[in-house]
């Protein structure tokens, strides 16, 4: 692993409100390397979104530091270093799935050739080179966030932030856009940080799971995923796999105190 | 669409027309109403043949002053929603402006309309364009309203995304907020179009004015004892006017946002 491209370091935060302050994140410290796929995991409302948008400078931190590519957020932002992808698509609809991808290199003011060609490699890199002139609304939700992951990468980013990008997916769907995902992730050699409530996208996804408590946020444990790469459908079935999504959940239940509740019968494999 | 349920979808409001045809001989028939509280259709009809003064016929008069009101209508149009347009801008960057100026933009729609219009025609005399300024007067308001609403009702998200694109505020209104505002916009201009007519006839009403519906309406209504249908007539005429140019803001609506499921069917 190479350099550190996410750097926090006692990082709080703090959301005012009329009802009262609510304290999202508690002393958070966490660095990630160059060419992790680094997932955070925890219950709702632990703050592991918040994390995130911290990370992306569209949340200000209450207190600690933050370099990301050892610059502050605001810089990294500025300079474009991160491709995001939000749990909803967020395209706009009154663009074409093509002009979706394009409008990163619209904003950035790259080169006519390049706005006309990247897009189209990048459609094709997700799988969705024959829909480029259709509407959002007709395509399906995952077909819709493999739209929001071509351009989340329009700009070539070192950095991608994922918010729980497959959240709303079903879970064919899911297991299938994560297995393109990691193909993305190999071909660009991002460095992703990715937000999940699933512990089994968690595991096949990662190189390291960072499980936090319930709020106020914390890092309660940080798992390293020692599976082998490429990842594919048999690593769902590996007994190294079912090992680690024990021990994620295990340090959950620790965290949410239910450390001595029986397992119940839920799904902890591939189906 | 295919040509059958195009026919079919044309045949709609015909068969409406027809339906309001028979309901209202019936209702004649059926309370003996006579002529100058109901004339007939046809006598509405016959009155478009009917021969004015210098020769020429109402179907032909009635035309003349219809584009003249449409024109006004028109003009007031644009006045009025590039007005709304530029205060909905304005409201939507500074709460302070909108809080300042929006009692005001309300308060003018509470003044009737007919006490505000002949004030308008003596302060710009009786030409087409104190007309266009009643027909602005009740346009841009619908305007102002849902765009400033439309320009702020964006997605978080899709702001977010425009922040971490690191994008200037010039290309979040030009990219983000106007095109996702455009709905709204289109909604009320539907609204605008038909209040547009509605003010520049108003326009017409005071003494002075020589061309336009309101002329005409109001000359018949003079008559109205000895020949109802005049009347009868200039009222569809000027409903017609008003249809023609919803039906055109929705044509170009469709166009415009053929990707909004708030974009009109009809």
């Amino acid at each position: 692993m190479g350099s550190p491209i996410i750097e926090l370091a006692d990082v709080a935060k703090t959301f005012d409100s009329r009802a009262g302050a609510t304290e999202a994140l508690r002393a958070v410290s966490l660095t990630v390397q160059a060419g992790e796929f680094v997932s955070i995991i925890g219950p709702s409302g632990c703050g592991k979104s918040s994390l995130l948008r911290i990370v992306g400078d569209l949340v200000e931190p209450s207190a600690g530091t933050v370099r990301v590519n050892g610059k502050s957020p605001r810089q990294a932002r500025l300079d474009r270093d991160y491709g995001i992808v939000f749990q909803t698509p967020v395209l706009y609809e009154w663009r074409s799935v093509l002009d979706n991808v394009r409008l990163p290199l619209e904003l950035a003011g790259r080169p006519r050739d390049e706005r006309d060609e990247r897009p189209r490699a990048l459609l094709r890199l997700v799988g969705l080179e024959d829909f480029a002139g259709h509407h959002p609304w007709q395509l399906s939700g995952g077909m819709q966030q493999r739209v929001s992951i071509a351009r989340a990468l329009a700009l070539n980013p070192s950095i991608l932030l994922m918010d729980e990008p497959f959240g709303a997916l079903d879970e064919m769907t899911r297991e299938r856009l994560n297995q393109e995902l990691l193909q993305v992730c190999a071909e660009t050699a991002a460095t992703a940080l990715f937000v999940t409530h699933s512990i089994a996208e968690a595991v096949f996804l990662s190189s390291r799971i960072v499980v936090m408590s319930p709020r106020p946020g914390r890092i309660e444990r940080v798992v390293t995923v020692d599976l082998p790469r490429p990842r594919a459908t048999k690593t769902r079935a590996l007994p190294r796999f079912f090992e680690l999504v024990t021990e994620v959940r295990q340090s959950l239940r620790e965290d949410a105190g239910l450390a001595g509740e029986p397992a119940r019968s839920r799904r902890t494999g591939p189906r | 669409m295919t040509t059958a349920p195009r026919i079919r979808h044309a045949l709609r409001p015909l068969a409406v027309l027809a339906a309001i045809a028979v309901t209202w001989e019936a209702i004649k028939t059926l309370f003996a109403l006579p002529s100058y509280q109901l004339p007939h259709l046809h006598e509405i009809a016959a009155d478009f043949l009917h021969e004015g003064a210098g020769g020429e016929r109402w179907f032909s008069i009635m035309a003349h002053n219809a584009a003249y009101t449409a024109l006004e209508s028109l003009i007031g149009f644009g006045l009025g929603g590039v007005t709304g347009l530029v205060l909905a801008v304005a409201f939507a960057h500074s709460r302070w402006l909108e809080r300042g100026l929006l009692p005001y933009v309300v308060a003018s729609q509470t003044v009737p309309i007919l006490a505000i219009a002949p004030m308008v025609v003596v302060w710009l005399g009786t030409s087409w364009f104190s007309k266009a300024v009643i027909a602005a007067y009740l346009t841009f308001f619908p305007v102002t309203v849902n765009m400033s609403r439309g320009l702020r009702a964006v997605d978080p998200d899709a702001l977010a995304l425009m922040r971490a694109l690191a994008a200037s505020s010039r290309q979040i209104f030009f990219k983000l907020r106007f095109p996702a505002a455009l709905p709204y916009l289109f909604t009320a201009l539907r609204i605008s179009a038909t209040a547009s007519v509605i003010g520049a006839i108003v326009g017409e009403l005071p003494v002075g004015s020589r061309f336009g519906m309101g002329v005409v309406i109001i000359n018949a209504a003079q008559y109205y004892n000895w020949r109802p249908a005049n009347l009868w007539a200039a009222i569809l005429v000027s409903a017609a006017i008003g249809i023609v140019f919803y039906h055109a803001v929705a044509a170009v609506e469709r166009r415009v946002v053929s990707w909004s499921r708030m974009a009109p069917a009809v």
